[in-house]
């Protein structure tokens, strides 16, 4: 853990114990429960978004893509009768082949990443708003799949299962991002895209992959927050949830211009976020400075880190500066 | 300006330091320089990378600020000098970075935030005058072209024109050259060392900072030469010599250029043939060349006469548009670099930091990256195997740097060059290109350089270096291929070296 990511979980443990001082209520085992689950649903998202962004780009039709593929996800099920496991498999491959596609849009045709994705933005939640007549995609009364809920707005021994999923991602795609040699081709990428081509990098195709991933991640929190709201509208279904992952991403140190950032980091930077949200709801706060709260404590958090840097490179230019002087004196 | 009275312009310096000093973090930059600058005197400035010469150049131009000594100015003596008060009293900077915007014109470059302006509320620009403004200025530095002609389209040296241009719009004194040349083919450098001589003329001050000692032993009045952050000698011109230099750089004799042996080579097999090759950047020129295995081909010719396009080529960047490669007797297809890699084809390329390595990466991190997956176990990068091979290539190449795991951006740009050697050599090459591979490299790396490549040579490997430095082509190659406008215009043995014959096959003539 960097010491980033170690002030990071500071601050995540100061705003816990103030709000907790405030309302008690905060430590309730069932505001954990529900807490910890948002953070499972946004944590999937925002990892699938910082491979995304360590190598420079950005990927912002995330929220219209968990609106479609979790009506499309509702619509197999619950109308088409789709077995949920093959529905479960085939939204993954969805949103393997919308990442394909920006990929490919934006490594072979040269698109920048930014234009690809926001066009996605529009056209996926105009198919969603268009797949169900703009109307509500949800289960019929009395409609049940006891495996699936369990697996995704269950619980076990009181963590909520969504939470767990998010761990056992979070592990894995550490392993990928921080030990693998996919992984250090993503930060090198991230750092001199050029030269890393110059090394004889197949760099097309490592940018492709990060996109696909992002797909697929998406895809499977799509089905987590379909299961979790269990109606879907998708005119408002997941709106501005790009911006949660990039807001997460952010705070939890990663550069939009790529090549930095950390695993543990990003999964930090979505605690910090519904922790913010909880103690929105917990403090009275009225709910719609919501966002105008958010935004702040990322501006601080970006600022005090920025601030922090330069004042400690200032340090150690002193610091080294007296060493020099004085070993000249000594001389 | 008044320079009439020549006695007193002859002896009061315009510029004079006395016992400079500064410090950063671990290192003494410079320790107790003293140097002075007359007026309409040009003052070659030589050293090795890290001898202090980037450093002195910031405390001249008031980025940097000295621990302590004196800068006087005309006559005027400071602590240290301000950005504004260093352009104020007339010192104007030519970087090796250009600071031109390529999408405006020259005139609009030349007095970018000064532009004349038309009466009225608007600030409109008064573009009537600004040309009258600029006009004589272009003319004053022998430029062939006009004020409205957009800077993208200027040759490097015009741009520097252009430069030149700006600092005497600002009246400078003295006026500080770095690098001026390590990009120019030779052509243009003669075009630069004569401004050099007209601002002279005009009783303008000239510091000229350069690695081509020849140039600096052509244009200077003066050799200053710095070492280790301390004045290692001064040159008066009577005593400026290669040799001289060179000594007082590094403080020993070197024989820089490690001459091929004089028993005939013989030539091996082809290893990398190109076929009517055309390239994107002269796509009705095919190009024929074979690369000989043990050989050392030199690549000369002017900037821009499409080497560097060949090799990007030759290293799958850029796709032929076409022709036929072959590498030992066999059809090759690259489609991109990672091909020309996995057959053994490796560039190191003319840009080091922008392609070349990766600075926020360690050493080990760059010599690892083109041949990762050998480096890592079911996927997983394996540190110990990226360390063992890094410290080896650390070891015979001799890259100074405090541990493998230290950032290359960090480095100078000799070790850095290393490193990016070190990535290749730690894959066993069957044609290993490199362009412009001791450009802005000290001395002592150079011959480094020429002595790795020469071994590479030895090893059966054929080697393909593209140069703009006459005499490193001359001294290293065994054979001399010289590219004109996208054709190559022909091929010397050594029997035929000669700069003069390089140089006519550069321009496009027939050679002697």
């Amino acid at each position: 853990m960097s010491k980033k990511d170690l002030g990071l979980l500071i601050l995540i443990l100061v705003v816990g114990a103030i709000v907790a001082i405030i309302n008690p209520r905060f430590l309730l085992p069932i505001n954990l429960a529900n807490t910890s689950n948002l953070i499972g649903l946004f944590g999937i998202l925002s990892i699938g978004q910082a491979f995304v962004i360590i190598t420079g780009g950005i990927e912002l039709s995330v929220g219209s893509v968990v609106a479609l593929l979790g009506t499309l996800f509702i619509d197999f099920i619950a109308v088409r009768g789709m077995g949920w496991p093959v529905a479960f498999v085939l939204i993954l491959v969805l949103g393997a082949i919308i990442g394909l596609a920006h990929g490919w849009l934006i490594t072979r045709l040269k698109l920048q990443p930014f234009v690809v994705t926001l066009c996605g933005l529009l056209i996926y939640r105009g198919v969603a708003r268009f797949y169900t007549g703009d109307g509500t995609a949800g289960f019929a009364f009395g409609q049940n799949f006891p495996d699936l809920e369990f697996l995704t707005a269950g619980r076990s021994y009181g963590v909520p299962n969504s939470f767990i999923a998010l761990i056992v991602i979070s592990i894995v795609m550490w392993v990928v991002l921080h030990r693998s040699v996919f992984g250090r081709y993503l930060y090198a990428i991230g750092k001199n895209e050029e030269a890393a081509k110059y090394s004889g990098i197949r760099t097309g195709r490592v940018v492709i992959a990060a996109y696909v991933i992002c797909g697929v991640l998406t895809a499977l929190s799509a089905i987590y927050f379909a299961m979790y709201t269990r109606s879907i509208s998708p005119a408002s279904h997941g709106q501005f949830y790009e911006l949660y992952a990039i807001a997460a991403a952010v705070l939890g140190g990663f550069s939009l211009r790529g090549g930095e950032g950390s695993l543990i980091g990003v999964i930090l930077g979505t605690v910090l976020l519904q922790e913010l949200q909880n103690l929105v709801n917990l403090l009275g706060i009225p709910s719609s400075l919501n966002f105008a709260v958010m935004g702040g404590v990322i501006l601080i958090g970006v600022l005090v880190d920025q601030q922090w840097g330069v004042f400690r490179e200032r340090r150690l230019m002193v610091d080294a500066t007296r060493k020099s002087a004085s070993g000249a004196a000594a001389e | 300006m008044n320079y009439s009275d020549t006695s007193i312009a002859a002896t009061t310096p315009f510029l004079s330091l006395e016992n400079v000093r500064k410090t950063y973090p671990g290192v003494v930059a410079l320790d107790g320089f003293s140097m002075e600058v007359r007026p309409g005197e040009v003052i070659g400035l030589v050293g090795e990378n890290g001898a202090g010469k980037s450093t002195l150049m910031k405390i001249l131009g008031g980025v940097t600020k000295p621990d302590s000594g004196t800068i006087t100015v005309d006559g005027t003596a400071h602590d240290r000098l301000s950005v504004e008060g260093s352009l104020g009293s007339g010192i104007a900077f030519v970087h090796q970075e250009l600071n031109l915007f390529d999408n405006l014109d020259v005139a609009a470059n030349i007095f970018f935030g000064r532009e004349p302006l038309r009466a009225g509320p608007l600030r409109l620009v008064d573009r009537a005058k600004l040309r009258t403004m600029v006009a004589p200025l272009l003319k004053r530095v022998g430029a062939n072209f006009s004020a409205d002609t957009p800077v993208a389209t200027l040759s490097l040296a015009q741009q520097q024109m252009v430069e030149i241009a700006k600092a005497l719009s600002i009246e400078a004194r003295l006026v500080i050259l770095d690098e001026p040349t390590s990009s120019l083919p030779l052509a243009e450098t003669d075009k630069l060392l004569d401004v050099i001589k007209a601002l002279k003329a005009d009783g303008i001050s000239v510091i000229f900072i350069s690695h081509r000692l020849h140039e600096v032993e052509r244009v200077a009045d003066r050799v200053v030469v710095l070492r280790d952050g301390m004045l290692a000698g001064t040159l008066p011109k009577s005593d400026i010599g290669h040799d001289q230099m060179v000594k007082l750089m590094i403080g020993r004799m070197l024989k820089e250029r490690e001459k091929a042996s004089e028993a005939a080579r013989a030539p091996g097999a082809t290893a990398l043939a190109a076929k009517a090759i055309r390239t994107p950047a002269y796509p009705g020129r095919p190009v024929d060349l074979d690369v000989r295995r043990g050989e050392i081909l030199g690549l000369a010719g002017l900037v821009g006469s499409g080497r560097t396009e060949l090799a990007r080529v030759f290293f799958g960047i850029d796709s032929k548009l076409g022709g036929a490669l072959e590498l030992d007797g066999k059809p090759l297809a690259l489609a991109s670099a990672a091909d020309a890699v996995a057959q053994g084809i490796f560039l190191v390329p003319e840009d080091r930091k922008l392609t070349g390595i990766l600075l926020d990466l360690s050493i080990a991190q760059n010599i690892s990256l083109p041949n990762l997956p050998a480096h890592a176990r079911r996927s997983l990068v394996s540190s110990s195997a990226e360390t063992a091979t890094a410290e080896k290539q650390k070891k015979d190449l001799g890259i100074k740097a405090p541990s493998v795991q230290t950032r290359t951006g960090t480095l100078s740009g000799g070790n850095q060059q290393k490193v990016v050697l070190g990535k290749w050599l730690a894959m066993n090459p069957k044609v290993m290109i490199l362009d412009e591979p001791t450009r802005g490299i000290d001395i002592g790396a150079k011959a480094e350089i020429y002595g790795l490549m020469r071994a590479l040579a030895d090893a059966g490997v054929a080697v393909l270096m593209i140069s703009s430095d006459m005499e490193e082509v001359i001294g290293v190659s065994d054979r001399i291929a010289v590219m004109h406008e996208g054709q190559i215009s022909g091929i010397l043995d050594k029997d035929r070296f000669s700069q003069e014959n390089v140089l006519l096959l550069a321009v496009g003539k027939q050679p002697k």
